[in-house]
């Protein structure tokens, strides 16, 4: 017999949480079907739509707009050289692999906003969701990005729908706590005024709080971006199609040459996509008053 | 005057536990304990008052005395916890939701410390906020707010961004957007404070200016003692939530009510809050100008003087004589009107004491106090202006 003093932990003491977790999923998955459904067809079409529209854009159109964003953000040099990039990744033979991926981004993040940006309005007005709140989005956020791909395969299986429904999961915090923050820190006596006047909670809301908040939010919804981003190698490994997928491919083939491609691709594509949300946050912001 | 506002009992606690925190309060607990006790804090104690109409009503307090939470009880930016509040005879407790928009769109506005400007709009759209809320339709708004703008003295400006405009100017469009309005009472919350004094000086000459054409009801938050007396045509102290004292900027200061108003109003400068008519004193030895100089001689002797005032009819001041002028005069068989002196210093009864103390260093008589027509009212002894005017 062997005496434990020091040793390895005690097999006896077993809680398996896993278990649970696994027999919620499934629980949850068995009775919320219809809900579960409805998300898996609005997600699935509204991907498959963005990605249809940006392959209907000719490429040199979609070269041009990115050029003439480039200029508006900074100067034509930019322009000129955000637009070559995306050229570099043409050239690549990546165009439709960055299309489907830009699709995956856009799509998550339009969901991030929309749910996101209100989540952190409610937020902004209760101190206790914003308790309840604070340590999950802490979670969300240290969460190693591939925990997140688990529960979309259990509830979505594979394919698109897991991959955009990890990929807001993962992009919604950002966005919600900027919107928060900023809310919260529209300074007391401009609600004040606005409320002094008369008006309504919503009014107060439109006119002068969102206003206000508005290069802040902007500022979240880049690093919601960003965050989708970041997950595009990942969910390739669900079922995500893409520049992603292309890594993921040349890793387990060992191919140099197609790994620099689509990640260097990727790469352009985040840098240029932050670029331009930040530049337009920057537009955003009011100068602060002088005293 | 009818009576504007009516605040009656009106107490505001902040912290959960309100109820037990009343409780103590009424049991005599202090702040500090009911504080450390039910951890609330006691905003105003205890608050009754009344507000005439077109009356400036100052409230004055140290910081943290509750002021600031007083005033945004008026319009329930902060919900009194108990009390009542009257204007124009209505409990304003009582309204929902809807009434209090709507009286909060007709009857009051404010003004505030840091100004409260919105900085993401221009002066001008920030001027039409309160008629923008009001659903005015967009020329006429247009209009009321250029109007205002100007009152303010800002026409240029329109197009600018809050943050282009210096402090000064920024709290004129604080004024313009609450008058544009047309509210019956303004709230001025501590509204020249953030300003340096230089400007603050003149901010509160053009309010009083203001104040004089549009005749509101102002409730004027500030906690200093100067602004409050030159502002105020009543002031009341506040100290750790109470009111102390209530009454016109000279009955405070002849009567301090307790050891805190007389500390609080050691520092001011008594020759800007008193004016001619509180030293002025009300003398019947003047002479008609009808008399001869025997009468003349008479007065000065009986009461004592060296100089005489002459009055005609309606008595309109003539001039003056001296004792000296009228024993030569008898002498020399000259008549009153020859020695009749004009050199003298005259004063309106309005005017402050403070701008009396150049006459009073140069003048060899007393300062005649004369009245809008003209009539002859009092003198000021030079004495009373010089010695401190105690």
């Amino acid at each position: 017999m062997t005496v434990y003093i020091m040793g390895d932990f005690p097999s006896a003491l077993k809680f398996e949480l896993g278990i649970y977790v696994d027999q919620f999923v499934r629980w949850a998955k068995l009775n919320f079907d219809g809900f579960f459904e409805l998300i898996k067809k609005v997600s699935l079409a509204l991907l498959l739509n963005v990605e249809k529209l940006l392959l209907l854009i000719p490429w040199w159109l979609f070269i041009a707009l990115v050029f003439i964003l480039g200029w508006r953000i900074k100067n034509w040099k930019t322009g000129l050289l955000y637009s070559a990039t995306i050229f570099l990744i043409g050239t690549f033979g990546l165009w439709e692999e960055l299309m489907t991926t830009l699709a995956l981004v856009i799509s998550a993040v339009i969901i991030s906003l929309i749910i996101g940006i209100p989540a952190g309005i409610l937020t902004a007005y209760s101190n206790k969701l914003e308790m309840i709140l604070k340590p999950i989005l802490d979670a969300m956020q240290t969460m190693p990005s591939f925990v997140y791909l688990i529960p979309a395969i259990m509830l979505f299986s594979l394919g698109l729908v897991p991959a955009v429904f990890a990929t807001t999961i993962y992009a919604i915090p950002p966005v919600l706590r900027l919107t928060n923050l900023a809310i919260r820190s529209v300074p007391k006596e401009m609600k004040e005024a606005a409320l002094s006047f008369g008006s309504s909670r919503w009014q107060t809301l439109f006119k002068v709080e969102l206003p206000q908040a508005l290069p802040t939010i902007m500022t979240g919804i880049n690093q919601t971006i960003m965050m989708a981003i970041s997950m595009v190698v990942t969910t390739s490994m669900v079922g995500a199609r893409g520049l992603g997928l292309n890594v993921i491919k040349s890793i387990n083939q060992i191919d140099i040459a197609m790994g620099f491609e689509a990640g260097i691709s990727i790469v352009i594509m985040a840098v240029i996509l932050d670029r331009i949300t930040q530049g337009m946050a920057e537009k955003f912001r009011y100068p602060e008053s002088s005293e | 005057m009818p009576t504007k506002i009516r605040v009656e009992n009106l107490y505001k606690i902040f912290g959960r536990n309100t109820k037990e925190a009343l409780r103590l309060l009424e049991q005599g607990k202090s702040k500090d304990e009911i504080l450390k006790i039910t951890g609330s804090a006691i905003g105003v104690n205890n608050a009754s008052f009344e507000v005439k109409e077109g009356e400036t009503f100052v409230i004055m307090g140290l910081s943290g005395s509750g002021k600031s939470t007083l005033i945004r009880c008026l319009n329930l930016l902060n919900k009194p916890t108990k009390g009542s509040i009257f204007v124009d005879g209505e409990d304003i407790l009582k309204y929902d939701k809807n009434q209090l928009k709507k009286f909060r769109q007709d009857k009051m506005a404010m003004v505030f410390q840091s100004f409260g400007l919105f900085t993401h709009r221009t002066i001008q759209s920030n001027v039409e906020y309160g008629l923008e809320i009001k659903k005015v339709p967009k020329d006429e708004r247009r209009k009321i707010a250029e109007e205002a703008i100007k009152s303010v003295g800002l026409e240029g400006w329109e197009n600018s961004l809050p943050h282009q405009l210096s402090g000064g100017m920024q709290q004129r469009v604080g004024l313009a957007r609450a008058l544009a309005n047309d509210p019956d009472i303004l709230l001025m919350d501590e509204p020249f404070s953030a300003l340096d004094p230089l400007i603050r000086r003149e901010m509160q000459l053009e309010l009083l200016d203001l104040q004089a054409k549009l005749k509101k009801t102002i409730i004027f938050i500030t906690h200093d003692v100067n602004e409050a007396f030159k502002i105020g045509d009543r002031v009341a102290v506040m100290k750790d939530g109470e009111i102390v004292q209530i009454g016109t900027p000279e009955e405070i200061l002849e009567n301090p009510s307790n050891q805190y108003i007389e500390d609080f109003v050691r520092d001011i400068d008594r020759s800007k809050v008193f004016q001619a008519k509180h030293i002025m004193q009300k003398t019947t030895a003047i002479m008609s100008v009808k008399d001869g100089l025997n009468v003349a001689m008479r007065e000065m002797r009986s009461n004592g003087l060296s100089s005489l005032f002459v009055v005609g009819e309606n008595r309109k001041l003539e001039g003056i004589v001296t004792i000296d002028d009228t024993i030569n005069a008898i002498k020399e068989k000259k008549s009153l009107k020859d020695i009749l002196k004009n050199d003298y210093f005259t004063a309106d009864p309005e005017d402050y004491v403070q701008d009396l103390i150049p006459k009073a260093a140069v003048t060899n008589y007393p300062i005649a106090v004369i009245g809008e027509d003209g009539t002859f009212l009092g003198i000021i002894v030079r004495v009373s202006v010089l010695s401190g005017l105690a």
